[in-house]
């Protein structure tokens, strides 16, 4: 079942285009990363998702709602954490907590929020204008958390937090993905998104340039090796699927395109292999050779 | 389900109102503190009818009509309407400023801030923080309706009954729930507070304009500013409620605009388009003073302009000024007044202290723009470079003074140009230019003092206004009320010798000079001690 659905979605700042045909879709219990540079397009998404913006074509629907017409009917399910917090500087950080928890209009379970903000070491006494950034975010995470939502939006939701919190964040979308709620992540942090989302989407100038759960995008791209042989393997280097070769204390080091492995693996056998390592492609690689443009188009189709 | 715009406005609405709720009555209290201050004062300076038709005699005078508006009732002249000629139509523009703001603090920088944002992305209806600001506007006009209408019932003047008052406090009502319209309707062409209230102030400043043309001269004209429509009422006199009606429709209409183009915008976003700015930063703007310039560019300009309009309306006004003397030379030597010649340099002199006052504001507004970027984290960037302290606080010093001579000169050059071809009198376009520069080192009393107060207590650096208000008042009322030397020479526009009836005093000159000077000294000294806010 799709929580969240976007097809096709456009808008038009002016003559600037910041979106151009999104597709997007999350299920049900499912934690979905959206990465992507600065001005890709991620934050526009979300606030389309949120009916702040109105799309200029296309549309957005969450429980299959249409995201600008029923904004208060979508809105009373979601939880939604911006990576800038804005708060009233004359309000306390408690007082922001208990406004946003009402007008959410759901239980509250007092326990869990003190429970929230124990852990994220929050001292809701303070007014707003004197927290860091940090504290700032952790008002929007708390008020976000301390109730149940269906769906949980969260844009860059760690930024300015300490590792420390980031643990504590990280937590929180767990128990929530346990009791079957659904997140979308916009993350720069890609270790965090790896280790919390189900599926991945890649967004680059207003357009999804990948998309799928992350050992499907892994197959698409490039393993790290290291490989020490008996025999020097001649032509390596110009092997089918062969990228960065270099040799680094009699260890043949390079990239092979996932797709050409199992070639590429038979090939060197024959020389005797002593020692071979290697290593899955992060999403810090995917993402890199996505962001860096079409420029190196050369890997696996 | 349909969209739902209204959603948790009530919730929204209750978390508006105890927000503004201090802030308003200090607004509201004072405001109608000195109504009734006043009110009271008039009663008690002008006991005989004579005494009061002799004040009716000046609301004959175009340059009054153009201050304050049409006289009306004059044959029997009565402290109901003298209150009406003399404090409603400022009045009504310091609550049309309150409710400017007002509107501005609780939709448009909220939402540049990006806390409407945060509740949007909340099950709140696409109104609801448009409602609720809509509704403290209202509740805020109809309580300073309802206080000023009854504090002046209850001092039991003859004239100053309960329906003149009720009117009187709906005239101020009405004003301000016109130009909180007006800023709603800003706040959707505008995404910025800056331009919002920019745009508020030009229809205010219009209107005001507009009126004092119309008043001291094309009556017609009057019609066209809701500012001249209001005083169309003739509270104490005749009492038509009509203007209210007209001016409230208008404000709905305006109001309805503005919610629907609330509706269909992007949350951020304004109507206006935005244009594109440079790639790089021009050598203009390399600088401290180049920054600091191109920050307030919009507003100076605004300001020149506003000054020069100014100008132009009360240098238009000296023509009528003529006139009017010319008819009633023969009442004016009956009255036994000493010459017409002095009635007329009197007028020009109040003008003149009055455009002191305004070149102050942009003065004023200059250096204060320092706090602003110190309160909003951004002075502490440049601070962070190899920039001084003192060169900092000095640029914004010097553009301040430098602002004051601009648009002194801007003001009084289109006020005596203006003046000169309407007017045969024997009043030389530079005798007027040099009788407004001589206030230039009052401004500068100002402009040191606030200096003093951000070095000091940038708290309280807001205090300034205040003074300024208080030197206004002093000029606008002193004479009404004849208010003691003293507090009169609070103010220091009092002491500057109104040229060309008194003589050109250097002492006076070179000790104001010097006290601003001392003032800003004090200033730098402050501001190289204390800690930068954040």
């Amino acid at each position: 079942m799709k929580v969240l659905e976007v097809k096709q979605l456009t808008k038009t700042f002016g003559k600037v285009q910041a979106l151009d045909g999104v597709d997007l879709a999350v299920n049900k219990g499912e934690v979905y990363g959206f990465i992507g540079p600065n001005g890709a397009g991620k934050s526009t998404t979300i606030r389309i998702l949120l009916g702040l913006l109105k799309p200029t074509s296309g549309f957005a629907r969450l429980f299959g709602k249409d995201a600008w017409e029923d904004a208060v009917a979508i809105h009373k399910r979601i939880a939604y954490v911006p990576g800038d917090v804005n708060l009233w500087p004359n309000l306390t950080g408690g007082e922001v907590i208990d406004l946003f928890l009402k007008m959410r209009g759901v239980r509250v379970d007092q326990s869990r929020k003190a429970r929230l903000m124990e852990q994220f070491d929050f001292d809701p006494t303070k007014k707003c204008r004197t927290y860091s950034k940090g504290n700032r975010q952790k008002v929007a995470l708390i008020a976000a958390f301390a109730a149940d939502a269906d769906l949980y939006i969260l844009d860059e939701p760690t930024s300015g937090l300490d590792p420390l919190m980031e643990r504590v964040f990280q937590q929180c979308v767990y128990e929530a993905k346990k009791k079957g709620s659904s997140v979308l992540l916009s993350s720069h942090i890609l270790s965090e998104v790896e280790r919390l989302c189900d599926r991945v989407a890649i967004i680059r100038q207003g357009e999804i340039i990948e998309s799928g759960s992350l050992a499907s995008l892994r197959h698409l791209t490039r393993i790290q090796l290291t490989i020490a042989t008996k025999e020097v393997v001649p032509d390596l280097d110009s092997q089918p699927g062969v990228h960065d070769f270099k040799i680094e204390n009699q260890h043949y080091v390079f990239q092979v395109d996932a797709d050409q492995l199992d070639e590429m693996v038979r090939y060197v056998s024959q020389y005797g292999v002593v020692n071979l390592e290697s290593a899955p492609p992060t999403l810090e690689d995917l993402f890199m050779r996505h962001y860096q443009g079409s420029t190196s188009g050369g890997g696996g189709q | 389900m349909a969209n739902q715009p209204n959603y948790q406005t009530g919730l929204i609405f209750r978390f508006l109102f105890k927000r503004e709720v201090v802030k308003l009555l200090v607004w509201i209290v004072p405001i109608v503190a000195m109504t009734v201050t006043i009110a009271l004062a008039f009663n008690g300076l002008y006991e005989t009818q004579e005494e009061r038709q002799a004040l009716a005699e000046t609301m004959e005078n175009p340059a009054m009509k153009a201050l304050v508006g049409q006289g009306y009732g004059l044959d029997n002249y009565t402290d109901g309407a003298m209150l009406a000629h003399q404090m409603l139509l400022m009045t009504a523009v310091v609550v049309a400023i309150m409710s400017m703001l007002l509107i501005v603090r609780l939709t448009r920088a909220d939402e540049e801030d990006g806390q409407l944002e945060m509740l949007r992305a909340l099950p709140m209806g696409r109104l609801a923080q448009t409602n609720a600001a809509l509704f403290v506007l209202v509740i805020t006009n109809i309580v300073l309706m309802l206080i000023t209408a009854v504090s002046l019932t209850a001092l039991g003047l003859d004239s100053i009954d309960w329906a003149g008052s009720l009117l009187y406090g709906s005239v101020l009502g009405t004003t301000g729930l016109f130009f909180g319209a007006i800023t709603l309707l800003a706040a959707q062409l505008s995404d910025n507070t800056r331009g919002t209230m920019m745009l508020g102030y030009l229809v205010l400043g219009l209107s005001y304009m507009i009126r004092s043309i119309g008043d001291s001269g094309n009556e017609l004209l009057s019609w066209f500013s809701p500012l001249g429509i209001l005083l169309g009422s003739e509270v104490y006199v005749n009492n038509y409620w009509w203007p209210i009606l007209v001016i409230v429709l208008l404000a709905i209409i305006i109001i309805a605009l503005a919610l629907y183009l609330q509706q269909i915008r992007d949350v951020g976003a304004g109507l206006l388009p935005q244009r594109s700015g440079r790639k790089a930063a021009s050598p203009m703007l390399q600088s401290q003073i180049g920054l600091a310039l191109r920050l307030l560019r919009t507003s100076l300009i605004a300001w020149i302009i506003g000054m020069m309009l100014i100008g132009i309306s009360y240098g238009s006004v000296l023509g009528d000024l003529e006139a009017f003397l010319g008819e009633s030379e023969a009442l004016m030597e009956i009255i036994g007044a000493s010459g017409d010649m002095s009635i007329t340099e009197q007028f020009i002199s109040v003008l003149l202290k009055i455009m002191a006052i305004f070149s102050t504001i942009p003065a004023l507004v200059v250096f204060v723009r320092l706090k602003g970027e110190e309160k909003k984290g951004r002075l502490e960037h440049l601070l962070a470079k190899p920039v001084s302290r003192k060169k900092m606080l000095g640029t914004y010093l010097g553009l301040s003074f430098l602002t004051s001579i601009v648009m002194m000169l801007a003001g009084i050059i289109a006020l005596a140009g203006i003046g000169v071809t309407v007017m045969d009198v024997d009043i030389s376009f530079n005798t007027l230019v040099e009788a407004q520069l001589v206030y230039l080192p009052a401004v500068w009393i100002l402009i040191g003092f606030a200096t003093a107060l951000y070095g000091w207590c940038y708290k309280w650096s807001g205090f300034i206004w205040l003074y300024l208000l208080f030197s206004f008042l002093t000029v606008y009322l002193g004479d009404l009320l004849d208010l003691p030397s003293f507090i009169l020479g609070l103010s220091p526009y009092y002491h500057i010798p109104e040229l060309p009836t008194d003589q050109l005093s250097w002492v006076v000159m070179v000790v104001a000079t010097g006290m601003a000077l001392l003032l800003s000294l004090l200033g730098f000294l402050g501001f190289q001690r204390r800690d930068i806010e954040t």
